[in-house]
């Protein structure tokens, strides 16, 4: 049968719309989904891997700078992004839920809410740079610090904005998968045979959140206490 | 909504339940190591951080990721990643840790 519909993609001859033909089910092409996506994520723990085993270097060997360095860090604005990502993980994992249910209004509005919270989390992350920058606490040229701690702390900071500035960019990215899931959603997309791309941008978002969630001790908290 | 009973096919629905559960231990674990941060533990600070770190990184994996109810090759994979990112910073700090062992660098 001459069939118009998925041009470029070629589906099983029966079966449904979504299954790929080298894939006997809809299960086990799931199962491969999310087998990737986990590949992938575990690659991105090695990248992030890679910047924790450095911080963890230089705070050995500069831990009184670090510290020093840390106690320049807004805990009450870290404290609240760290619960805005929790709040946009709950929104997100609702989403999955409402997608595999075919629940397709509830879909979007949860999507939307994660939207919103994860631009809300960018942009207290942005007030936070544009503070540390009036501060002169950019690394490079510009690089200002009071104190014995000069050199630790400008490694403190590069670690700093290394380490949440590409965790920012995998936020924009997020944010970006969650305007295609939006347009897809509204469009009927997913329902209860096939919601994979909700899912997966599911794991992805939550992957995000645990980086943060190592971040946010690690670079706010550390030398609170008086000594 | 609570969930009515009714099954998918080979999948396993998590109740919205369990969803806000999480959510409110993570919050609540997060109020924790902000707080313990103003204590003076001395080393046990940062123990204390990370602890609270993991836990909370096992919640979000366990139950928002669904690796609870996954198949056990989606639980090898990643345990794998977690060993090699052992490795990356295992051989990393040993080789740190004990240069100052050998006369040649010093």
């Amino acid at each position: 049968m001459a069939d118009a519909r998925g041009a470029g993609v070629v589906h099983a001859a029966d079966g449904p719309r979504e299954l790929q033909h080298h894939f006997d089910s809809m299960a086990q092409q799931k199962d491969a989904s999310s087998l990737g996506m986990w590949l992938f994520l575990v690659t991105e723990i090695l990248f992030f891997g890679g910047l924790f085993t450095a911080y963890t270097i230089y705070r050995w060997m500069y831990s009184a700078g670090f510290a020093d360095a840390s106690r320049h860090m807004d805990v009450r604005l870290g404290t609240i992004n760290t619960a805005v990502l929790i709040c946009s993980s709950l929104t997100m994992a609702m989403a999955v839920h409402s997608a595999a249910r075919g629940r397709r209004r509830p879909l979007m509005g949860f999507l939307a809410a994660t939207m919103v919270l994860g631009a809300a989390f960018l942009g207290i992350k942005a007030r936070e740079y544009a503070e540390h920058i009036e501060n002169h606490l950019f690394p490079g040229a510009g690089f200002h610090y009071a104190g014995p701690h000069g050199r630790p702390a400008e490694l403190f900071f590069s670690l700093y904005f290394a380490m949440t500035g590409l965790h920012a960019l995998h936020m924009i990215v997020g944010f970006g998968l969650l305007t295609v899931l939006l347009v897809q959603a509204r469009k009927g997309r997913y329902g209860t045979g096939w919601s994979t791309p909700v899912e997966m941008t599911g794991l992805y978002w939550h992957f995000v959140d645990i980086v943060w969630i190592f971040l946010f001790p690690l670079l706010y908290l550390i030398g609170r206490h008086a000594h | 909504m609570p969930v009515t009973g009714q099954s998918e096919t080979h999948e396993h629905v998590v109740s919205p339940g369990s969803y806000v559960a999480v959510f409110l231990a993570l919050l609540v674990l997060t109020a924790t190591t902000t707080a313990v941060a103003f204590v003076d533990l001395g080393p046990w600070n940062t123990v204390v951080a990370l602890v609270i770190a993991f836990i909370k990184a096992a919640l979000v994996v366990l139950i928002f990721m669904h690796i609870r109810w996954s198949s056990r090759m989606m639980k090898l994979v990643i345990v794998g990643g977690l060993f090699w990112l052992l490795i990356l910073m295992g051989l990393t700090f040993s080789d740190f840790a004990s240069r100052g062992w050998l006369p040649i660098y010093n």
